[in-house]
């Protein structure tokens, strides 16, 4: 019977050449159907006519060292608008010369959001290391002891603001949006109205209105003598407004886990609290994981609203430069820049997500 | 296979209640699904129920573990009133294993942590302790090998053998069945109901909800009818299938034996 079957398996095959390989790619995803083939001549014809000029402008003809007048001659692009200005660009109005001070917080935050990365590295002392941290960053910036001089908040800007604004503002909006969300689902009836009310509250109203309520109505409550630093209430309106985004989407999540793990889970004798820390949260969020990451992405960009509030975050410090007479007319190219750098954090969030994504995939 | 073992311990049922259900009534909406349920089930007796769907079977038993709330009525596990009180229910709950039609395994925790969860957050159990115990009920389902898989990667006779166990790890003074063979492809349902005689031989006290009337009569020592929210009949197995009372039941068992 074996030598029956092992007689009758066919002999390999290999498929056609027009069917692998680049040759078989190219027709099957760019030449089949003559629209497509159309569509591909004409996408080409437009890169020609595109990429070239651009590598010139941005590369061979750039300018990538002037004070200024250098650039007025060239034909390519000025880089030097950001190799004068990159400190100003990077940190506003901190002090020159204690400029390593918010360098060595930013350090500290990247190695710390690195280290985090792996979710084996989870654990209660990689809490104590991130509120270690935290302490550290802050004494960094502000100083007033142990020898460092005192840098008011005022002075704060450029890329450690940005950083402070997202990364505090999307860690503390994550959880609170998620009790929210929770929440809207109590069955206790008052919880579960003033959750619906702040969400809804929240979500009608434009970020931009909620800084400037934070802003200019806000000290208006307040006694008077106390004042509330302008950084942290911006970071509380970020905070209040990502939360609201958060708890919605996490809402879906929560709706997405069948009845059936709350009853397995409550027939296992667990507590509603229990039930939904171990069973029902988890499954949730993972199932929020693109949702999610897109309303962070947003929040991230979103922080450079803080502008019209006055303070100097990266784009307002980027904005600054080039309102210096010296440096007008090469906008294109500090954009250019400050769009690489929020493009690098975004899509290393994006990046993030997709390997989660695929670590706690539990099926197949 | 397994019937010579299974009527040896048919005698085993004792006379001490393990629950006790009195006039009990459950209402969905205006709905009335169970109308006046009296229920005395004994240490150690396996009780099977069958009906038409729709006729209460299934929120029976949920009110036995307070899945479901009842309205009227008294329903007593192991000494413990289910009251609306909170702790009772969480201690009820403790005593009474459930499966559950569809599995309902927890799809982001491997197998052995789906077994561990339950003792180590409810019964406090230190968690090397408490996988071991996994293990053991892992291999009692013959699934010992699977330990380290996700939900997702089993079949679903495994799947269902894993929540058997998973509900044996609490330590149960009862087991609750709700059709747990209905949602098997056919190859499947023999290994479940293999598990379950074997709880039977070990003397498990069961309330299963089945339409598989050949685990009924070789393990049961008592069939329940059911038809709209009521139990018509209750009979040994014998003579629920061999002389129904009932004409409802003669109707029931005609349909679904032929």
């Amino acid at each position: 019977m074996e030598n029956v079957l092992q007689q009758q398996q066919p002999e390999k095959i290999k498929p056609p050449v027009t069917h692998i390989g680049l040759v078989g790619w190219a027709k099957a995803n760019l030449f089949n159907g003559w629209f497509n083939s159309v569509l591909t001549v004409v996408t080409l014809l437009l890169l020609y006519k595109t990429v070239p000029p651009l590598i010139r402008w941005a590369f061979i003809n750039a300018v990538w060292k002037s004070a200024g007048t250098g650039c007025r001659e060239a034909t390519g692009a000025c880089w030097s608008v950001i190799s004068a200005n990159y400190r100003f660009i990077f940190f506003g109005f901190y002090p020159y010369d204690q400029q390593w001070r918010p360098l060595v917080a930013m350090l500290l935050l990247f190695g710390l959001l690195f280290y985090s990365r792996n979710r084996h590295h989870w654990n209660k002392y990689l809490g104590y290391g991130w509120i270690a941290g935290l302490f550290v960053m802050g004494f960094l910036m502000k100083g007033g002891f142990l020898g460092l001089t005192s840098v008011e908040s005022t002075k704060w800007g450029g890329l450690p603001l940005t950083l402070l604004l997202s990364v505090f503002g999307l860690t503390a909006a994550y959880p609170l949006g998620v009790l929210l969300a929770l929440g809207r689902q109590s069955e206790m009836r008052g919880i579960k109205v003033l959750c619906i009310v702040y969400i809804e509250l929240i979500r009608g109203v434009p970020l931009i209105s909620l800084l400037f309520m934070g802003s200019i109505i806000f000290p208006l409550f307040l006694p008077e003598g106390v004042t509330i630093n302008k950084i942290l209430r911006a970071q509380i309106a970020i905070i209040l407004f990502t939360a609201a985004y958060i708890a919605e989407v996490v809402r879906g999540g929560l709706q997405g886990v069948p009845r059936g793990q709350y009853e397995a889970a409550e027939s296992l004798g667990l507590n509603i609290y229990l039930t939904m820390r171990l069973i029902v949260l988890p499954q949730a969020l993972k199932i929020v994981i693109p949702p999610t990451v897109s309303i962070l992405i947003s929040a991230f960009k979103d922080t450079s609203l803080v502008v019209i509030i006055a303070l100097f975050d990266l784009l307002k410090t980027t904005q600054t430069v080039l309102s210096n007479p010296k440096w007008l007319g090469f906008s294109r190219e500090a954009y250019i820049f400050i769009a690489l750098l929020y493009f690098l954090g975004c899509f290393s969030m994006a990046n993030y997500s997709r390997k989660l994504e695929k670590e706690l995939a539990t099926d197949n | 296979m397994d019937e010579n073992r299974v009527q040896e311990a048919q005698s085993e049922a004792s006379d001490e209640a393990m629950i006790e259900i009195v006039d009990m009534h459950k209402w969905f909406g205006e709905f009335h699904v169970l109308q006046g349920i009296n229920l005395t089930v004994h240490k150690k007796e396996r009780i099977v129920i069958c009906g038409p769907s729709g006729s209460g079977k299934s929120t029976l038993i949920r009110c036995i573990n307070r899945l479901e709330e009842h309205q009227r009525g008294r329903i007593i596990v192991d000494g413990i009133e289910l009251l609306n009180n909170l702790k009772n229910i969480e201690k009820v709950r403790m005593e009474v294993g459930m499966v559950f039609q569809h599995f309902n395994l927890f799809p982001h925790l491997t197998i052995i942590d789906n077994l561990a969860l339950g003792p180590i957050w409810v019964r406090k159990v230190p968690k090397k302790e408490a996988e071991e115990t996994a293990m053991y009920y892992l291999d009692k389902v013959h699934i010992a090998e699977q330990a380290h898989k996700f939900p997702g990667q089993l079949s679903g006779g495994q799947q269902q053998r894993v929540a058997i166990a998973r509900s044996l790890c609490m330590s149960p003074k009862v087991m609750l069945f709700d059709e747990p063979t209905s949602a098997l492809d056919p190859e499947m349902i023999k290994e479940v109901l293999d598990v379950m005689i074997e709880l039977a031989v070990e003397g498990m006290t069961m309330i299963v909800v089945t339409h598989e009337m050949g685990f009924a009569k070789s393990v049961a020592h008592r069939v329940l009818f059911m038809d709209f929210g009521q139990i018509v009949e209750s009979n040994t197995p014998g003579d629920f299938f061999d002389h129904p009372q009932h004409e409802r039941t003669k109707l029931f068992l005609s349909q679904i034996l032929n």
